[in-house]
Formats: structure tokens, sequence, C-alpha cells
């Protein structure tokens, strides 16, 4: 057990970690009030954000920033479109 | 739709931001080659966009002021009228209402009532949302087996969740227009859930 590995995805960024060190991750993301969500057979854990973190975020109407790519790759950032109105349009092919 | 919004009042210091909630950018590539968008047109495989804004379906749209400020929180909007006949929502009329705002002819939202308007998440959504996560990495690591897991997890924690029960079809091998989705939907419905919450004003 002490030489396998254990994959964390800490809100996107993944590490992978020592069996013990991982877990240990997981357990102290789960005591600071983080969704976690483990896979024992795959080794793997994914450590969320709160709803406490997600609401404050919301309730203050600031909105929050994102960069995501686009169909070549190239990144882009809500932040980048400040001092215009941005209509911000979530769709999917299903 | 969106891209001659942007056509229309480009000029005015707006901009729309379309992120696709999809399994791949192969997915979202034949909408996006035949809208031929000249604005920000995003691909968002891990839904970040819908863990942050809290969005549980598509469509939906949000306003973003110049300073960068929520102002009018998450709302279902067509960019056509291809499904009315099955939703019963028209596009006119949320396009009517960006258009009024962009042109300042219309007041926006006081704060409170923004605030008010803005589903904020529940400590078990969050949990069904690390689960998505987790079973979206699983499946891009090629463990569909594993994925499928914390699929139907993220589902059951989240039952509102659209972009996690039917967003996940994709990766799970099943249809998201076919009888599977078609049942799901009819429960929910049929319990008194509506598909879309259109924002009441």
């Amino acid at each position: 057990m002490s030489d396998e590995k254990f994959t964390i995805i800490d809100d996107g960024r993944v590490a992978v970690l020592g069996a013990r060190e991982g877990l240990e991750r997981a357990q102290q993301a789960e005591a600071a009030g983080r969704p976690v969500a483990v896979d024992r057979e795959e080794r793997a854990a994914y450590l969320g954000v709160s709803a406490a973190e997600r609401a404050a975020a919301l309730a203050s109407l600031q909105a929050p920033d994102f960069t995501l790519p686009d169909l070549s790759a190239r990144p882009h950032s809500l932040s980048a479109q400040r001092g215009k109105k941005v209509l911000l349009v979530a769709y999917a092919s299903w | 739709m969106w891209q001659a919004l942007y056509e229309e009042l480009g000029g005015r210091g707006f901009t729309p931001i379309t992120v696709a909630l999809d399994r791949s950018p192969e997915d979202a590539r034949p909408w996006i080659e035949a809208a031929k968008p000249t604005h920000p047109s995003l691909i968002d495989v891990r839904h970040v966009v819908a863990d942050l804004y809290n969005m549980v379906n598509v469509p939906t749209i949000l306003w973003i002021d110049e300073q960068g400020r929520i102002a009018r929180p998450n709302d279902v909007a067509f960019g056509t009228d291809t499904f009315k006949h099955i939703t019963g929502l028209e596009s006119a009329k949320p396009l009517a209402a960006v258009r009024a705002w962009v042109n300042g002819q219309a007041a926006p939202l006081p704060e409170t009532r923004a605030r008010q308007l803005q589903p904020l998440p529940t400590a078990a959504h969050q949990q069904a949302r690390a689960e998505f996560s987790l079973g979206q990495w699983l499946y891009e690591q090629g463990r569909p087996a594993a994925a499928e897991r914390h699929f139907v997890q993220a589902g059951e924690l989240a039952p509102h969740d659209f972009t996690i029960r039917r967003g996940t079809m994709p990766m799970r091998g099943i249809d998201p227009m076919g009888p599977q989705f078609r049942e799901m939907l009819g429960a929910w419905t049929k319990a008194g859930n509506p598909y879309y919450k259109p924002l009441p004003e």
C-alpha cells in the first residue's frame, strides 16, 4: 500500500501522490468542509469547492472569473472583457 | 443567434461569451463552425462555469456588467425558436431585454433583487459536482466503468441538475435525446418539477 500512488485532483489541478499522503489530503479537505469524491479502487479523489464558498461568491454579485479554451485551444478569460457588458451563455450539444 | 446579436450590439460595448458544456471540443465543433462566432466561443468539458455560477441546465444566460458584476442572474433563454413547440419558451423576450440593457433603455435589477433571484448551491449539490468531476476525470483516463459510479451518484445527489444528469449521458454511451432521457424527464416533470425554470421577471 505504502508505495502505491494516489491521484488528488484539487479543483481541477492534478497531483500524483503516495497513497498515504493522498488519503491525508482528501481527509484534510473533508475536515475543512470541502466536498470530496473518492474512488478507492482507482486510487483517486476529487476535492471540490464548498457550497459556503460558492454561495458567498454569488451573493457578492461579483462575477467569478474563469479561463477556458476556444476550438483552437486558445484561452479566454471573462476578466479580459471588463468594461463591456457581457452576456454569458451556457449551452451544449446534448 | 448570439453572433447576430454581437454584430448588432458589439459596437456598443457588448459581447456574448458562449460556453459549451460538452464532453469534448469535437462535440461542440459542428455548432461552433455553423455559428462562425467572432466573440469568445469557449468549451468547458469540466463544467467549470456551471460550478462557479450554479447552473443546472442549458441554455442558461447571465448578464455581467462593465464592472464585472452580475446584473441579472441565471435565466433560461433560447437564441432561436427551434424548440419553442416543446419548451413553450420564446427567444424574443430575453433578446429584447438584452437589447434594452445594452442600449441603456432598461434599468438593471436592483442588487437586492438580483441576489434574491440567484440560486445558491447546497452541500449535497457541491458533493454532486465533486462526484461529477471525479467521473469526468476517470472518463478522460479511459476508465468508463469507474466514471459511471460517480456519474450515477452525482445524479442522485442533485436530481435537479441536468448538466449532470443529461450532460453525462454522452460519456456514458446514452443517447441524450433518446428513451432514457425521455424517461428521466417524464419522471421529473410528473413529480411536479420544472425542467426549465425561467426567472419570474
